[in-house]
């Protein structure tokens, strides 16, 4: 177990490395698509508007940090990790060392991880400013945590799975920009037909923002969602396990 | 000499087409083997497979005694890799490299800063270890990644295509590193399309066409199977003809046999390349 431990913050260490030269503009990067977000449908949109007894701004916050976790946490272990693996081999450095498969696969989420929760803190730190009814319990940051690492465990199995700069472009065009707008980060999903709520609930975004919003407006938390955010991360882990060792045959 | 590399009916098949066909081959420890063969012939695949990042699709490999399937985690601890592409990553200096590379071999803290600053010493590059992988020449990153490849102290080192596009001086350089690590114990598998590079280095060449290992042995066992001695006549001004003979004796009445009108005759000694020409049908560089 140490040794696996070990292993893991090895395979961590040079992503960590890199993300200490780079962190300025890497979390500044993140950050703005987010603020946009939260100035254009909060303030803009939604400044007047009130949706199940608080306001708009106030609902869509929770909303806007489970996105910025997704993409944050997605983005952060996916790219650097598929460009790494097509475009250097680099990775081959990893697959040539005696370490595990899990570790491996691990290790490369743990970047993810970091990223997403620096720049959902980064949010979560405006928005308390700008919407002092936001509770963040530890309940909160838990679920937090969780999302980041699944989202970051998405990265990784997306990045071992899709073989093409262009297939991963058009993968995020078809399948994680949709995800952003519709998996409950800007409205709730009762407001949706009921097949349309069917099919985003298997989406793991989904059950972050539902999680998130609950713990934060002190709603009744969704221990259902939180069950498949782990199972989501348990689904992508094995499946990066798998793609890996499908790639040596 | 005690068998350090054991290939037995090695096949490795994509659909119908098989990079490796029925590979049986022995390399003893201490020897530095070169692999020799045009573009496509299977050398890379035999080498992924050695290395465990390609399983097999039948037949066996044991290194040191491990099988590279069953027991991988065993063989990657005995082994060290030089791809033909360079697995530094881009983001971090040669330091950082060689200690992440420490680092996944689990090698313990004072250990890694020593052998890191030992092996810089060892090619000259301390001077450079904080600088970032891309501000280095080719040679530069070759030597790095060489000696990156030899912190955990490999039994066996893969060096694939090691000096490929280096200019003559940083492929010499590379040469005496690969002679000196041979000296200290290092088994050496070495794929080269410089054939000049497997004459220098390697105590026995195997020559791969269309994955199978057609030729096998010392250059001299290969030249002599060939003809020690080769006579190259040009034919109407345009194309080169090669005949081979046992001595030199042989090769100059033959050279005297020839009309008046045959232009440039050059009788000298066969190499290599000659091998590899009449082997494979290919000429080198022309792959």
């Amino acid at each position: 177990m140490f040794d696996d431990l070990n292993d893991i913050y090895s395979v961590f260490w040079a992503d960590l490395r890199n993300l200490k030269r780079h962190w300025q503009p890497t979390v500044a990067g993140s950050l703005v698509l987010p603020l946009l977000y939260l100035a254009a449908f909060g303030y803009g949109l939604g400044r007047n508007t009130t949706i199940y007894g608080v306001s708009y701004l106030t609902f869509v916050i929770p909303g806007i940090v489970a996105l910025t976790a997704f993409s944050t946490s997605y983005e952060g272990s996916s790219f650097k990790l598929q460009v790494d693996r097509i475009f250097y081999q680099s990775f081959d450095e990893l697959l040539l060392s005696p370490i595990s498969l899990g570790s491996i696969v691990a290790g490369k989420s743990l970047i993810g991880l970091i990223r997403g929760l620096i720049s959902a803190i980064s949010i979560i730190l405006v928005g308390v400013i700008i919407s002092p009814m936001l509770m963040i319990s530890p309940l909160f940051i838990f679920v937090l945590i969780v999302s980041c690492f699944v989202f970051a465990l998405f990265g990784v199995f997306v990045a071992l799975v899709i073989d093409s700069h262009q297939r991963m472009s058009t993968f995020n065009n078809l399948v994680i920009v949709p995800m952003t707008f519709l998996c409950g980060t800007f409205f709730a999903l009762n407001q949706m037909p009921d097949a349309a709520k069917a099919a985003l609930y298997t989406l793991p975004l989904t059950h972050s923002s539902e999680c998130l919003r609950a713990s934060a407006l002190g709603q009744p938390f969704p221990w259902l969602s939180l069950m498949a955010l782990l199972g989501f991360g348990l689904i992508f882990f094995v499946g990066s396990v798998v793609a890996l060792k499908k790639a040596s045959v | 000499m005690k068998e350090f590399v054991l290939t037995e009916n090695l096949t490795k098949r994509y659909g119908n087409v098989a990079a490796i066909n029925e590979l049986n081959l022995s390399i003893n420890q201490g020897e530095v083997f070169g692999f020799l063969g045009p573009n496509g012939a299977g050398k890379t695949t035999t080498i992924r497979v050695m290395t465990t990042l390609t399983k097999p699709t039948s037949g066996s490999v044991q290194i040191g005694g491990f099988d590279v399937v069953k027991n991988a985690l065993k063989v990657k601890k005995v082994i060290g890799v030089v791809q033909q592409h360079l697995s530094f990553d881009r983001d971090l200096t040669i330091r950082e490299n060689m200690e992440f590379h420490a680092r996944l071999h689990h090698l313990r803290p004072t250990e890694r800063k020593r052998r890191i600053n030992d092996l810089l010493d060892y090619v000259e590059l301390s001077e450079f270890a904080d600088r970032m992988i891309e501000t280095l020449s080719g040679g530069m990153k070759k030597r790095a990644a060489i000696v990156s490849s030899l912190l955990h102290k490999p039994q066996l080192l893969f060096l694939d295509e090691p000096t490929a596009g280096l200019d003559t001086q940083s492929r010499r350089r590379l040469w005496d590193l690969i002679r000196q690590l041979n000296t200290d114990g290092t088994t050496i598998f070495l794929t080269t399309h410089y054939i000049e590079e497997a004459e220098a280095l390697c105590g026995r060449v195997g020559i791969m066409h269309h994955g199978q290992l057609i030729s096998l042995g010392t250059p001299m066992e290969l030249r002599k199977q060939l003809g020690l001695v080769t006579v190259e006549t040009l034919v109407d001004n345009k194309k080169t003809h090669y005949q081979y003979f046992t001595d030199r004796s042989a090769a100059n009445l033959y050279a005297q046999s020839l009309p008046p009108e045959t232009k440039t005759v050059i009788v000298r000694d066969s190499n290599l390349e000659d091998v590899f020409v009449e082997k494979t049908g290919e000429k080198v560089g022309d792959t």
